[in-house]
């Protein structure tokens, strides 16, 4: 295994909706400015894990995290970390494309006015960058003023993601953020991915297996709420370590 | 059963519904041509701007209309922040399974009070207890009461039907919750939140057992000066006019015309409320 900066280190993490375990004993290392896909058939838990990386588990009622988080070596579930603060620096992509019905420009500018930027002329120049980071730029320069919920199924999610890397997150966690769209758009987030790991650690939940290894540098594979392995992108896929994650990718379940 | 049989069960059904249906707006375009019918003659440019003159047999309902105004825009007034507020706190903060309960129940059996209750209620305590008086304070309190289940219920609604998606979207950029609630979620409920609003205004404004002991008059030589004075309102007016006339061949048909004019302005409310929420739905 290549030696990088660990972004991320999962110790333990036991994940409970209420009664139901979710997550079973996680410990893995997520390193900086590399693609990390967590794949898996559906309901095995990797969209549960993805969401304790940001906390964003913590809206469900009765739901229960033991073990730990740390990003870059303090542990997020530490009574004393501000959720807010955690949030603007580990950004979310969602599944389906959700920008707010407000206009393009508005979207992109949203993370920093709630951060309290005021400066009009520093928000232009962010949008801008955002939407050019995001392959957007080109499409909507000459409609910033309008209604988001006007562009494509693919525009939307490229809108998304400008939207999270416009406050500058360190790490990006992406969930199926293509699994709403068609080849096309999906081809074009891909690309996008792979420019966006120069200034961003990305962890990525994909159903797509060539997907995965497309665009990822390591993988891991969970089945009911285990992570069964974790290692490099060729080597799961090419001598995979255990036997499950050999079936999975072969496609004799899932 | 044949198959003749259950087609002409399906005709029988059928045609039952269509009568009720059929029967529905008969009822209303009856009423409203009694009421045009008969109001018509009443209306013109002098009657909707001059007050009443004669002891209420000549002139026009000019201060009514002004009080009727009032009266249902402070209600809304009064009653908005704690209704929205309420239904804020129960869709967005509330966790206590129990006292979401309480609240719930307290709203539902205050939409069943009777409004005359409410109107010894407004009596006894803002016009007595508080020494507001019989006064626009008075009344718009109330009312404000009276119409407050109304915008709870269709606020909250309007509020838990914002997608979930849009929160966390804005959770995930590192708003707070308040934030999220502030620029998020209370912008896309806000045509559901107005068209409550605005159909709470009409109940207002055709409210007649709430103002009479509360803030209506019937009758008042100036137009209010503070919300200290009472003021002349439509439905008390009509109630006025129909029941302690002598002359009833002369106030008759000014009593008709002032129903026409509060059946008309209720309606362009619904209206206008109709048209927020199809303007919504062309949105989404």
């Amino acid at each position: 295994m290549k030696q990088n900066e660990i972004k991320i280190k999962i110790q333990n993490l036991n994940f409970f909706y209420g009664e139901k375990q979710a997550l079973f004993d996680i410990s893995m290392d997520i390193f900086k400015n590399q693609v990390t896909a967590l794949i898996g058939p559906s309901g095995c838990g990797k969209s549960t894990f993805l969401r304790c990386l940001n906390r964003m588990n913590d809206l469900i009622p009765n739901s229960k995290v033991e073990g730990a988080v740390y990003f870059d070596g303090k542990n997020i579930y530490d009574p004393q970390v501000d959720v807010v603060s955690l949030r603007r620096k580990v950004g979310m992509v969602f599944q389906k494309p959700n920008p707010f019905p407000k206009s393009i420009f508005e979207n992109v500018a949203y993370g920093l006015k709630v951060q309290g930027i005021k400066d009009k002329y520093l928000i232009e120049q962010k949008v801008e960058e955002s939407l050019k980071m995001a392959a957007l730029w080109d499409d909507v320069k000459d409609r910033l003023g309008e209604s988001a919920m006007g562009l494509s199924g693919g525009q939307q999610q490229r809108l998304c993601i400008a939207r999270a890397i416009a406050v500058e997150p360190e790490v990006l966690l992406m969930d199926e953020p293509a699994s709403a769209l068609d080849p096309i758009a999906t081809k074009k987030i891909e690309e996008l991915i792979f420019e966006l790991k120069k200034n961003f650690t990305i962890v990525i939940v994909t159903h797509n297996m060539q997907q995965a290894a497309r665009i990822s540098d390591y993988t891991g594979f969970f089945f009911m709420g285990k992570l069964i392995e974790v290692d490099t992108t060729e080597t799961i896929f090419t001598k995979p370590g255990k036997k499950e994650t050999e079936d999975y990718i072969t496609g004799r379940f899932g | 059963m044949a198959l003749g049989q259950s087609k002409f069960v399906e005709k029988l059904v059928f045609g039952i519904f269509r009568i009720s249906a059929f029967i529905n707006i008969l009822a209303l375009t009856l009423f409203l041509y009694f009421i045009v019918k008969n109001g018509i003659s009443a209306i013109s440019w002098e009657f909707l701007t001059s007050p009443p003159k004669d002891m209420m047999t000549k002139g026009g309902i000019f201060p009514c209309i002004v009080g009727t105004f009032i009266l249902s825009f402070g209600a809304l007034v009064v009653s908005m922040p704690f209704g929205i507020g309420t239904a804020i706190y129960l869709s967005e903060y509330a966790n206590n399974e129990f006292l979401v309960r309480i609240i719930r129940l307290g709203v539902n059996n205050l939409a069943g009070v009777p409004s005359i209750v409410f109107g010894l209620f407004g009596l006894a305590f803002f016009a007595t207890y508080l020494k507001f008086r019989v006064s626009i304070l008075t009344g718009i309190s109330t009312l404000g009461i009276l119409i407050l289940p109304v915008i709870i219920s269709t606020a909250e609604e309007a509020i838990s039907s914002v997608p979930s998606t849009f929160r966390e979207a804005s959770l995930a950029l590192g708003a707070t919750k308040w934030q999220t609630i502030k620029k998020v979620v209370l912008p896309a409920a806000l045509p559901g939140i107005l068209t409550g609003s605005i159909l709470s205004l009409s109940r207002a404004a055709g409210e007649t057992a709430a103002i009479m002991y509360t803030a209506a008059v019937f009758y008042s030589p100036h137009l209010p000066k503070s919300i200290f004075d009472p003021v002349m309102a439509l439905p008390y007016h009509i109630y006025v006019l129909a029941t302690a006339g002598t002359e009833i061949e002369k106030t008759r048909p000014l009593q008709y015309g002032s129903a026409l004019v509060l059946v008309v302005l209720i309606l362009l409310m619904n209206i206008t409320a109709i048209y927020i929420r199809a303007k919504k739905q062309d949105k989404v």
